[in-house]
């Protein structure tokens, strides 16, 4: 038996293709919880998508589910930084409460516990999600306003030496096109339009614009190329998958100053001739999705967005796609396969992006913060951006600080300020009577710098010489009380856990990675540990399709290198 | 001779080899007798290089390269045998072992003498992955499955258009599985039996030949391989 209501929901997506899968998901999960098999059905002819493939779809992302769950899904971060603050305890308590154990749902399905890899709330560990809300500062003793699903709003702490992309920030109503216009906000985009695709393409290049989700790629060339790929459609992709241990620093724009990033993403569009541009966020990240999608309805109710965006009969259409737990989706192909409504699995490439991207067509893709930048650059010309930092590094970056410090949050500086200044003034330091052991630069899949290089200035070349890395700008902070053998085997999940399983080094070289970390962490190496792990590194690093593989074990490479006694001080025990 | 398309000249191991544009580096390995391991590679299916084994060494390239589909380039240097690659075959060889039953897959076992690799080291957590006897015609052992993709490559686009198999869960948990993870019968299998025809290590096996293997006698197998009855017969 079909139900009336499953017939008027999938009613709305008559005539749409498999692209329309995770849209439809969400809107069943919303609905019902969980996707029923009858339910899967329904989906599968109105789509035209194999049975088989929904069912894989619904197993690759984990906020969908192919049974019912609890009223209820409580998620618990575990990432490093909510694990040093005692998450763990959490989850301990929650479980003796419900009397479940994490992964199950209680007898009266008010509640189903679950571990999340992170929740990018790392300015407010420990963490957790009741259904897609955010609650944070929890405690094990506190937990009845988690349980009611009664959250405190939750402020991420900003500052800096100047602000660019985060001007408007905490400033401008991120509710109220109104107030955006009347805060300068479009006239980066009716420059723009005063100028032809080709000269906005060079004022971004010009402007040293580098691609700010982590691999710093040349923006204007990414643009140029898109532009100058085969056929005529092209696709504009703004990434907002941020989804890695420490990183936040997209979050806070999405929630705090949305309408910029539509107006740079409109910018995009025009410079390379898109009619339709996406805006992926992570399933996790409900505000941001929300202040999003509401400054999208906003733009399309003034005729900013549809048939006459960009001028009379110049069409431009942005839809809103969220993600449904899945690290594995920022990878931007991996984005790609997931908008066109399959596992989130990283392609192989050659061909690039640009040229074979969305659908097949030429895309650029490009992270939050740097879409962030383009209505400024735009305003304020290449000279104004490029002016700012150093030669190599031009312009502002954000830096997420989390862990201890005594002032978490998102601070924007310019390249060039010396680490300390990030680490010590703004984010104020260690906490009161520790001193600072380590900072894990450019995320889970970063390196560590020590105390004694805070005086490094922040740039590509300095840090690569020191040994850390730029990466999205993602700093984590661990003092002298911290286990960094702990830290090294909770990314190690994290990798684990977030593996999409396509390529056979990362598929189950992650797995042995974690395990073999764990046995260090508890003191109990095996003989050959060092070597296993060495090769391990290695191989995933060598032969993986995708970064996440590529850069699983560069935290524990890190570490190797610059304390070899760390993990195998047992050494001697072990081969005696 | 047609000019329009110039063979493209690279060293193999030092070889000199000319390859027409758009072939493999596996392609034109093979085409100077030079032998490049592979496991998830077969002629008839779509290569998806998720393997591995087959990377080489090129170069100026920061990663290795999957020789099954990364193309020629003129001047490209390959190193079949580098370091490098070898020690990946070696890990990739090691993790499998660890991880899947490769009891019946010679040709992998023959790469593990190759690369001295050792099927101990990497011992931890197995992926059982269930076995499945849901069917006259074949049984699935996904205990030796190694995720090489050929069986839902042919139920799909590759050959028969029939999308009764998937992946699920992810990452080491990833499996092959049905919608739901019903049985075969309630699928859109066709029993066609491609899968069967690239299963590389006895996880998809004909049904007569697994009982065979056990022994059973010639009267049970006869039981218990016979088709389904047609649907009734109309009143």
């Amino acid at each position: 038996m079909i139900s009336a209501d499953l017939t008027s929901l999938l009613a709305l997506y008559q005539g749409r293709g498999r692209e329309a899968l995770l849209p439809v998901l969400w809107d069943i999960h919303h609905h019902y919880g969980y996707v029923s098999a009858e339910a899967a059905q329904v989906i599968g002819h109105t789509l035209h998508v194999p049975l088989a493939d929904i069912y894989g779809v619904i197993e690759f992302y984990a906020m969908f589910y192919d049974r019912p769950t609890g009223k209820r899904i409580i998620r618990v971060c575990q990432d490093p930084l909510c694990a040093l603050v005692g998450s763990a305890d959490i989850c301990q308590a929650l479980s003796e409460r419900l009397h479940i154990e994490p992964g199950e749902t209680t007898a009266d399905g008010a509640y189903t516990l679950e571990l999340a890899p992170c929740l990018g709330q790392c300015d407010h560990a420990p963490a957790a999600l009741v259904n897609t809300t955010a609650h944070g500062h929890l405690h094990s003793d506190r937990l009845d306003d988690l349980l009611q699903n009664t959250p405190t709003p939750l402020k991420t702490r900003l500052g800096g030496m100047l602000r660019i992309a985060l001007a408007n920030v905490g400033q401008v109503d991120p509710a109220s096109l109104q107030d955006y216009r009347d805060n300068a906000g479009f006239a980066g985009l009716y420059k723009a339009l005063s100028m032809s695709p080709a000269e906005i393409i060079k004022t971004i290049s010009d402007s040293g614009l580098l691609g700010r989700g982590g691999a710093a790629f040349p923006a204007g060339r990414k643009w140029e190329f898109t532009a100058k790929g085969p056929g005529q459609t092209r696709y504009f992709i703004v990434n907002g998958d941020e989804s890695e241990p420490g990183a936040f620093k997209d979050r806070v724009l999405m929630e705090g100053d949305p309408f910029r990033i539509l107006e740079g993403l409109m910018i995009g569009c025009y410079a390379i001739g898109a009619t339709q541009g996406y805006i992926y966020i992570r399933g996790e990240y409900q505000l941001p999705y929300e202040r999003i999608q509401h400054a999208v309805d906003q733009l399309y109710a003034a005729g900013m967005l549809g048939a006459n965006a960009l001028g009379p009969a110049k069409a431009l259409d942005i839809e809103v796609r969220r993600g449904a737990g899945a690290y594995i989706c920022g990878e931007e192909t991996a984005l790609m396969e997931s908008i066109e409504g399959k596992r989130g699995m990283p392609r192989l490439r050659p061909p690039f992006p640009t040229t074979y991207g969305l659908f097949g067509q030429p895309t650029v893709i490009n992270n939050i913060e740097t879409v962030a930048k383009i209505a400024p650059i735009m305003l304020h010309g290449a000279a104004f951006y490029r002016g700012l930092g150093t030669s190599d590094a031009a312009g502002s970056k954000l830096f997420a600080v989390s862990g201890c410090v005594r002032r978490p949050g998102v601070y924007e500086v310019v390249f060039g300020v010396p680490l300390r200044h990030i680490i010590e003034e703004l984010a104020g330091g260690a906490l009161p009577g520790r001193t600072i052991q380590a900072v894990l630069t450019g995320g889970a899949a970063g390196r560590f710098m020590t105390a004694d290089q805070l005086d490094t200035p922040v740039n590509f070349d300095s840090f690569r010489q020191a040994g850390g890395s730029v990466g999205a700008g993602t700093l984590m902070v661990f003092d002298d009380a911290v286990d960094l053998r702990q830290v090294l085997a909770q990314i190690a999940h994290f990798f684990a856990h977030e593996s999409c399983g396509k390529c056979y080094p990362c598929q189950m070289g992650t797995q042995r990675q974690l395990e073999i970390l764990q046995r260090l962490a508890h003191r109990q190496p095996a003989a050959g540990d060092r070597e296993r792990l060495i090769d391990l590194a290695a191989t995933m690093t060598d032969s993986s399709i995708c970064g996440l593989g590529q850069t699983a074990a560069m935290a524990t490479l890190s570490a190797m290198e610059r304390w070899p006694e760390l993990l195998f001080d047992g050494d001697r025990r072990e081969n005696g | 001779m047609d000019n329009s398309h110039p063979m493209i000249e690279l060293t193999i191991d030092g070889q000199t080899v000319q390859a027409a544009p758009g072939s493999t580096i596996l392609q034109a390995a093979h085409s100077i007798g030079i032998d490049i391991p592979v496991i998830c590679y077969h002629e008839a299916t779509t290569p998806n290089a998720v393997c591995r084994i087959c990377t080489v060494e090129v170069t100026g390239q920061r990663t290795l390269l999957p020789a099954c589909v990364a193309q020629v380039a003129p001047g490209m240097q390959v190193q079949t045998q580098s370091e490098r690659a070898r020690r990946s075959r070696k890990v990739i060889l090691e993790l499998l072992a660890s991880t899947v039953d490769l009891a019946e897959a010679p040709e992998i076992q023959a790469q593990m003498a190759d690369y001295q690799a050792d099927p101990q080291r990497y011992d931890g957590t197995r992926r059982e992955a269930g076995y499945f006897d849901d069917n006259p015609f074949y049984i699935r052992d996904y205990d030796k499955c190694i995720l090489c993709w050929r069986c839902m490559q042919v139920c799909a686009d590759d050959a028969q258009y029939v999308n009764a198999l998937t992946l699920g869960g992810r990452g080491f948990d990833s499996h092959i599985a049905t919608f739901y993870d019903q049985p075969m019968p309630d699928t859109s299998c066709v029993f066609c039996g491609q899968c069967l025809g690239v299963c590389p290590t006895g996880a998809l096996k004909p049904k007569r030949q697994a009982l065979m293997e056990q022994g059973q006698p010639e009267d049970v197998i006869w039981l218990a391989t016979r088709p389904p009855r047609r649907k009734e017969r109309k009143p």
